[in-house]
């Protein structure tokens, strides 16, 4: 449980970095609904590039092609998709040996999160993608938060319905650029003549495609951060850590800790001391406490040392946290002749809010 | 007189200058004039950049007025010509710019409130490091202390907010060709503020506040804590008859004449923001206390609409537990206290008594974020 200098991460982002070296570069254009203007802008883009001098072909088309766009597929290379029949369906594959033996410097590829028919080369897109990289081709595409594998329950929630195509969250954490397709609702559904889904499914698909892309881009500023060494003390994000001790009032402040967690879209991490000679009481307390924090799928960490209150400031300030919750482990004495750790903690804490939760007798 | 319906109000959020604010609000302008709908520009920064001003071929501008002030010549939007001109819809860029002094209204954003007053839809630009609640956060992550802010209540009640995203990369790319800045100007600007890590941090909180904007749209808080604080801010009414009832979280920020209160009211606010609680400060003043500081702090905790109260007591801590309990406050904003030299080690601070006389409550000591140097 206790995760902290965290030798994957180090491992996954050397990989990363070596294979970098020699791979193409991926740039994702990330939208909330169809004709948001995903394909228009990956397009354009390409265009431009290829204005700037360099050699971009598109690999891929995918849906309606808008005036607009076969206006810029007219001056650029196109590698057309091989059509494909099976089980009555008519499938579009990319043609991956014609791009190899092509080679441009930059592939558009439309429609990411594409099902190939079985027993194609890869049974999904993403992963014909992942081959151009793999030999020195720089991707730019295009795809709709509906199809995020991870985020398809909440997609399935608002709109009731779950695109049978999808494309993992991580393939869209390993790319260098990801860029957000931002428009209000309204002047999508003005563009599709009321057929689009209401407008509040779609804000709700709108601030799910935010929030991912703001997740992407956190862990890039932590890569980056990570990788050249620079300790950030405030992050973008609120990270809220709720500190368990046996006594304190623990189920009020999980409680107050997940509203925090999902009113900011923050992170829930909690975290306890251990220490020996619990009572069996305090045991069951803990236990109890922590079975919670699970059911809220909060971070837990166990932490080890000997002095609470430097453990709980170490930890706090290597996992970027802006607010930690604290519950009195008694009720305030009227006179205290000695600084207690509350004291000292709030002493020591300069970088994160400290947020005091009564002790239950108190109410 | 006729009630006038108030004008729509839609901002294009970006996090930084050249990411293409101004472009997408002109993109809009053109097809909304397309569709014959009676648009002008209010005021419009052009930047030297070729293809932004392209982009408003065949659009009426309102002519801006000239100001002269501290012997130098200043142009600023001419608000009272686009009242008379009364067009459908007008095009503001720069919604946090400060006028020069002279002007009727201090904020460019002021000067939009007239314009969706009299009905008039506006379109504008601004940058996420504008807004007030973000003013510490922007620092603490790269150095820079805007000093044109807007209050969030402002951006919370445009009828729209749209993210106009750009990557760092892209960006930097712009800067190099010298598509955003002159290439001496670009290049400090990457030296400074053009970082990656700045760039990708701001990037990040545009999007967590697009983001916000649209939950907020979609269950937003009652106003009623809003329209009190307005109510006490025009000096309607004490505290007590106008103090809503039956809100969940209440938040109370204890204000001293510390230069650090700013950042304490900013953050406490924007807690409670997000909580969708009420939001109150309170200053205890002992006796003949100097209040100007006091007041100044006030003043800008009632900008952004937040209920304040100077209560009088030589027992600080006692007074902020009574206030809390007869206003049901459920969180107490403080700041750190000074630590105190070791010779008083044995007496208490006062977030210290704070916490003994209302225990009841939770407190929330705020942390000072000094920049790491």
């Amino acid at each position: 449980m206790d995760n902290r200098p965290n030798p994957e991460d180090l491992l996954r982002r050397v990989q990363a970095d070596e294979r970098r070296e020699s791979r193409g570069r991926l740039k994702v254009f990330l939208g909330y609904a169809s004709r948001v203007g995903k394909s228009y802008r990956m397009f354009d883009e390409g265009r431009r590039r290829k204005q700037r001098g360099q050699d971009v072909v598109v690999g891929a088309v995918q849906g309606v092609v808008t005036p607009d766009i076969q206006e810029i597929l007219s001056c650029l290379d196109v590698i057309p998709t091989l059509a494909e029949k099976h089980g009555g369906k008519d499938y579009r594959v990319i043609d991956l040996s014609a791009l190899f033996r092509r080679h441009p410097g930059v592939c558009l590829i439309d429609g990411l999160a594409y099902f190939n028919p079985p027993g194609s080369r890869n049974p999904e897109r993403w992963q014909d993608v992942e081959e151009l990289l793999d030999r020195g081709i720089s991707v730019i595409t295009a795809v709709n938060v509906q199809h995020i594998r991870e985020i398809q329950d909440q997609v399935e929630k608002i709109t009731g319905r779950r695109p049978a195509d999808s494309v993992p969250e991580e393939f869209l954490l390993e790319a260098e650029e990801i860029e957000v397709v931002d428009a209000p609702p309204d002047a999508l559904i003005d563009r599709t003549d009321g057929v689009a889904p209401d407008s509040r499914r779609l804000a709700e698909l709108r601030e799910l495609a935010l929030l991912l892309a703001a997740d992407v881009v956190d862990r890039q500023l932590q890569d980056y951060l990570d990788s050249h060494g620079i300790a950030a003390r405030w992050g973008t994000q609120e990270r809220i850590l709720v500190c368990l001790t046996p006594r304190s009032n623990a189920v009020d402040m999980l409680k107050s800790g997940l509203r925090n967690k999902l009113r900011f879209h923050g992170a829930l991490l909690v975290a306890y001391v251990e220490q020996p000679g619990l009572g069996p009481e305090d045991k069951a307390n803990l236990e109890s406490h922590l079975a919670m924090a699970r059911a809220m799928e909060a971070e837990i960490h166990c932490l080890q040392g000997d002095d609470f209150v430097t453990t709980i400031v170490e930890f706090a300030h290597e996992q970027r946290i802006t607010q930690l919750f604290l519950g009195h482990s008694s009720r305030p004495k009227a006179f205290q002749l000695m600084r207690t750790p509350i004291d000292r903690l709030i002493d020591a804490a300069e970088d994160f809010d400290i947020r005091l939760f009564p002790h239950p007798e108190a109410k | 007189m006729t009630e006038v319906r108030r004008g729509r109000l839609k901002i294009y959020l970006g996090y930084a200058a050249g990411v293409g604010k101004t472009y997408r609000m002109l993109d809009e302008a053109q097809a909304l004039k397309q569709q014959g709908v009676d648009l002008v520009i209010g005021y419009f920064e052009p930047h030297g950049r070729q293809d932004t001003i392209a982009k408003t071929e065949g659009l009426e501008f309102i002519p801006r007025r000239t100001l002269a002030y501290g012997g130098s010549q200043f142009q600023e939007m001419d608000t009272e010509a686009i009242l008379r001109r009364k067009p459908a819809v007008a095009l503001v860029d720069e919604f946090a710019h400060t006028n020069v002094p002279g002007c009727e209204r201090v904020k460019r954003w002021q000067d939009v409130q007239v314009l969706l007053n009299a009905g008039i839809d506006v379109l504008t630009t601004m940058n996420v490091q504008h807004l007030e609640s973000l003013n510490d956060q922007v620092w603490h992550v790269t150095g820079v202390r805007v000093r044109e802010t807007v209050p969030d209540w402002v951006v919370d009640e445009a009828d729209e907010v749209v993210l106009v995203d750009l990557t760092p990369n892209a960006l930097r790319n712009r800067l190099e060709r010298g598509v955003v800045y002159g290439t001496d100007k670009a290049k400090r600007a990457m030296e400074n503020f053009f970082v990656e890590t700045n760039l990708t941090a701001l990037r990040e909180m545009a999007m967590r506040h697009t983001a916000h904007e649209v939950e907020e749209k979609l269950s937003p808080a009652s106003a009623t804590w809003a329209e009190t604080a307005a109510a006490l801010a025009a000096g309607e009414g004490s505290l007590e008859e106008t103090a809503p009832a039956g809100r969940q979280e209440r938040i109370l920020i204890c204000l001293t004449g510390s230069p650090s209160s700013a950042m304490l009211i900013r953050r406490g606010k924007r807690v409670a923001d997000y909580l969708q609680a009420d939001c109150l400060a309170i200053h205890v003043a002992r006796n003949g206390e100097e209040l100007e500081n006091v007041e100044r702090h006030m003043s800008f905790a009632r900008n952004l609409r937040i209920g304040t109260h100077i209560a009088e007591g030589e027992d600080v801590p006692g007074v902020i537990a009574e206030f809390a309990r007869t206003q049901r406050i459920t969180q107490i904003f403080m700041g750190r206290s000074t630590p105190l030299p070791w010779w008083k080690l044995f007496r208490e601070t006062i977030v210290q008594q704070v916490v003994r006389h209302a225990h009841d409550v939770q407190i929330t000591i705020v942390a000072d974020r000094r920049r790491p140097a």
